[in-house]
């Protein structure tokens, strides 16, 4: 996101200035890069570090008060505090998240070819292998390895999900925690079909 | 009272001294001043001159304290010796976002060591903001036999063996409000500690309590209070077990269910809906947390009379919103999630004309994509249908200038607007300015203002309008905005009913900082972190000002010369000597 820097005098000698970083992104002394949110994987550690009581100042961000700062400019950082959300509330939402129907997370899997849908709860398993085991027996298929390079490469099947916002997501990219939290559905695929995400 | 006879052969002033003023005995001015209950109507009547000063400290039964620190528990009793009800206020209000040290201090147990001496007939005690340990818990429930209510609001330090405490020993107990507060839960059991003969409790809020409770217990106690008239209930108490507690509680004026999604045989949804039906005393309804839709019918009857509602931990869907509101018709308060989003924002607009009160607050506030919530259009759309709100807090994903320039002119009465734009320092999105002209036109406009919260892209103009216009603004909070010390100038120099200033993030220095010398005498606190303030220009204050407390909290490993967190707060007591190490008085 781009943002206007009200400096309005120091233009000259920005424009004129040695930095550290690529020309045209942002000033490192300016309060905060607008998007904490651009890497994924630190949403729940950002939940995760809010949560925490002790205000650690390494991760205040309006402590950065010195002009030659070369802390990166575009890395994710977390705002202790920020938004203003009592902890309690806090606290609450986070056992919200988990607990979409109370008792259980069940989800619809479907398994291509198949004749009827199955339901599984997420929040019996607690890691992607339990969860990929379960699968495997429950329609007695093999899913095969995950790897962040070639996905599910060289299975049978792939499995995948439907996030939050509707898009079909790879399952085992994301951490854990947050793909609980996102998961709507699964859709396991045949592996002829998911060798073209190998590819991308 | 037997107290103004004792009084008057002390220190009661001859009537000559007087001049005439007082041309009432003593015991009648005492009894007119007792009837005044604002704490600020008494301030003013005891500086008319000293027979009222004495006579408005006898007759004072109730106590606030603003700011423990401002004051001694020994200073207090000193001059108010009949005290039955007190309400104390500790730490910055910051401490609620994790800005303030763990041990940071606003212990009550000095407070109650000085009342178990001086106050034995104290009644009430109401904390927000303190540290309570189970020990004073322990001391509160025996030094005082006519003990009647307890209210903590986001206080920590305690467990439920202090609530234990207090349900064992308080036989007079009226009123057991625990909200929100950083409890360590070791269980369900003090509600057990109840005697069997004890029958007094009119007030029972444990909503933020996460143990399962003993619900034998907890049933019994509410069938034998018979005066109960609130009832908040935590998240294990099922739908099933709600019905059996509503049954014995006929006249509840406000109720927070348990969790609201157990799976319901058709019988046992409608003996809930039978038990909800006809409930005109109640007009006030929390809880519904894990909300299923289906279930939500079973409320309407219970909705009719309904002035208070708060769903912010039920997360509805719009259509969900919209159908309840519409058989909530007298609704005044709403608290709601922004999983409602403006769909459901547009509902409240259509349903709830005589809301006065909206309060939006974020479901997945640190969620990874930002697509959900409320926008500025569901903003406008209930400042269209809800003419009379004066009292809003909005958190949102963006926002216009034009939209809130909209909703202040259709709801030019605003009394405390406060709006988050929850990415730090976004502008307004459509025309990529500033926010400035937005919290313009809400101080331009809303001239009843008194409390204010900023947010978004903002640049010094923000805070010449608000200095310039913000004639009765009492509470100021400022995160990640202004441009430079003129900002703030403008603020401290403008705004003459200032009493709280919090800022955090902002490039305030030294020079705002001291611009308001004077003015901090007449505030009750004021906080800045991570500004731009220096260990001088605090060092500076303090000299300058010697009836003020400046304390200072440094982060590890910051640099020698910035003063982290800065709090500033007037005091009669002098500098407080209950600091941590992390915390340094000036």
């Amino acid at each position: 996101m781009e943002r206007r820097v009200n400096y309005k005098n120091d233009v000259n000698l920005k424009a004129t200035e040695l930095r550290l970083g690529l020309p045209g992104s942002d000033e490192p002394e300016r309060q905060v890069t607008p998007s904490i949110r651009n890497n994924k994987r630190t949403s729940s550690e950002i939940s995760e570090k809010s949560r925490s009581k002790s205000s650690s100042g390494v991760t205040e961000v309006g402590n950065d008060d010195h002009h030659d700062s070369t802390a990166p400019p575009a890395k994710a950082q977390v705002i202790v505090g920020w938004p203003p959300i009592r902890s309690y509330r806090k606290s609450c939402l986070q056992t919200n998240e988990n607990e979409v129907e109370g008792a259980g997370m069940y989800v619809k899997v479907s398994v291509d070819g198949a004749p009827y849908l199955r339901k599984i709860d997420l929040k019996v398993h607690r890691s992607y292998p339990e969860l990929l085991e379960a699968l495997e027996n429950m329609f007695k298929l093999t899913i095969g390895a995950y790897s962040e390079r070639e996905g599910y490469n060289g299975s049978d099947y792939a499995p995948t999900y439907e996030d939050k916002d509707g898009d079909w997501m790879l399952v085992g990219d994301v951490p854990w925690q947050m793909f609980i939290s996102s998961c709507k559905r699964l859709r396991i695929i045949k592996g002829s079909e998911a060798r073209g995400l190998g590819c991308i | 009272m037997e107290s103004s006879e004792l009084k008057r052969s002390k220190d009661s002033p001859n009537s000559d001294e007087s001049a005439g003023l007082s041309s009432f005995p003593d015991e009648v001015l005492e009894r007119v001043l007792s009837l005044l209950k604002s704490h600020r109507d008494r301030s003013f009547v005891s500086l008319v001159c000293k027979d009222w000063y004495n006579a408005e400290r006898w007759s004072r039964t109730h106590v606030f304290i603003g700011n423990c620190y401002s004051v001694s528990p020994e200073i207090v009793a000193r001059r108010f010796p009949n005290i039955r009800s007190v309400t104390l206020k500790g730490k910055p209000r910051f401490s609620d976002f994790n800005l303030v040290p763990q041990n940071w201090g606003a212990d009550i147990h000095a407070w109650l060591v000085v009342f178990a001496a001086k106050y034995p007939f104290l009644e009430e005690l109401r904390l927000k903001r303190m540290a309570i340990s189970d020990e004073s818990l322990a001391l509160l429930a025996v030094a005082f036999p006519n003990f009647k209510a307890l209210s903590l609001l986001s206080c920590d330090g305690f467990s439920t063996n202090g609530l234990a405490a207090i349900a064992t020993n308080c036989k007079n107990l009226t009123e057991l409000d625990i909200q929100e507060n950083g409890i360590d839960d070791k269980g369900g059991s003090w509600l057990g500690c109840f005697p069997e003969s004890f029958t007094s409790l009119e007030v029972l809020n444990f909503a933020n309590l996460t143990s399962d409770i003993n619900f034998d217990a907890l049933e019994r106690l509410v069938g034998r209070c018979k005066s109960m008239r609130v009832l908040k209930l935590n998240r294990s108490i099922s739908l099933e077990q709600l019905q059996r507690l509503l049954v014995n509680a006929p006249q509840l004026a406000e109720l927070g269910t348990g969790s609201f999604s157990q799976e319901l045989t058709f019988r046992q949804y409608k003996e809930l809906e039978c038990t909800l039906s006809n409930r005109k005393n109640m007009h006030t309804l929390s809880g519904l947390w894990e909300a299923k839709g289906i279930y939500l019918p079973a409320l309407y009857p219970a909705c009719t009379n309904l002035t208070f509602l708060n769903l912010s931990y039920a997360a509805l869907q719009s259509s969900e919103l919209a159908k309840l509101l519409a058989h909530c018709p007298r609704l005044k308060r709403l608290w709601v999630l922004d999983t409602v989003q403006d769909k459901g924002l547009e509902a409240i607009g259509l349903n709830c004309p005589l809301l006065e009160e909206l309060r939006v607050f974020p479901d997945d506030p640190f969620g990874e994509e930002i697509v959900h919530g409320v926008t500025e259009a569901g903003f406008v759309a209930v400042s269209y249908g809800c003419p009379r709100l004066h009292y809003v807090l909005y958190f949102c994903q963006q926002m216009t200038n034009a939209a809130v320039a909209t909703v202040v002119q259709n709801c030019p009465d605003f009394t405390h607007f406060r709006l988050c734009i929850m990415n730090p320092g976004q502008p307004d999105y459509l025309t990529n300015e500033p926010m400035d002209e937005a919290f313009g036109a809400v101080v331009k406009t809303c001239t009843k203002l008194q409390r204010l919260s900023v947010s978004g892209l903002l640049t010094d103009l923000t805070f010449e309008y608000i200095g310039r216009y913000a004639k009765n603004l009492e509470t100021l909070s400022v995160a990640f905005a202004g441009s430079s010390d003129w900002g703030m100038q403008c603020v401290l120099g403008g705004c003459p009913k200032l009493r709280k200033l919090e800022i955090r993030d902002c490039p305030f220095g030294n020079a705002a900082l001291l611009s308001g010398l004077e003015k901090y005498e007449s505030m009750r606190s004021l906080w800045m972190s991570a500004c731009k303030v220096t260990m001088n220009g605090c060092r500076l204050l303090a000299r300058e000002m010697p009836r003020l407390n400046v304390e200072v909290m440094k982060e590890d490993g910051s640099d020698d010369s910035q003063a982290d967190k800065v709090y500033v707060y007037r005091s009669i007591a002098g500098p407080r000597r209950d600091a941590p190490p992390s915390v340094l008085t000036l």
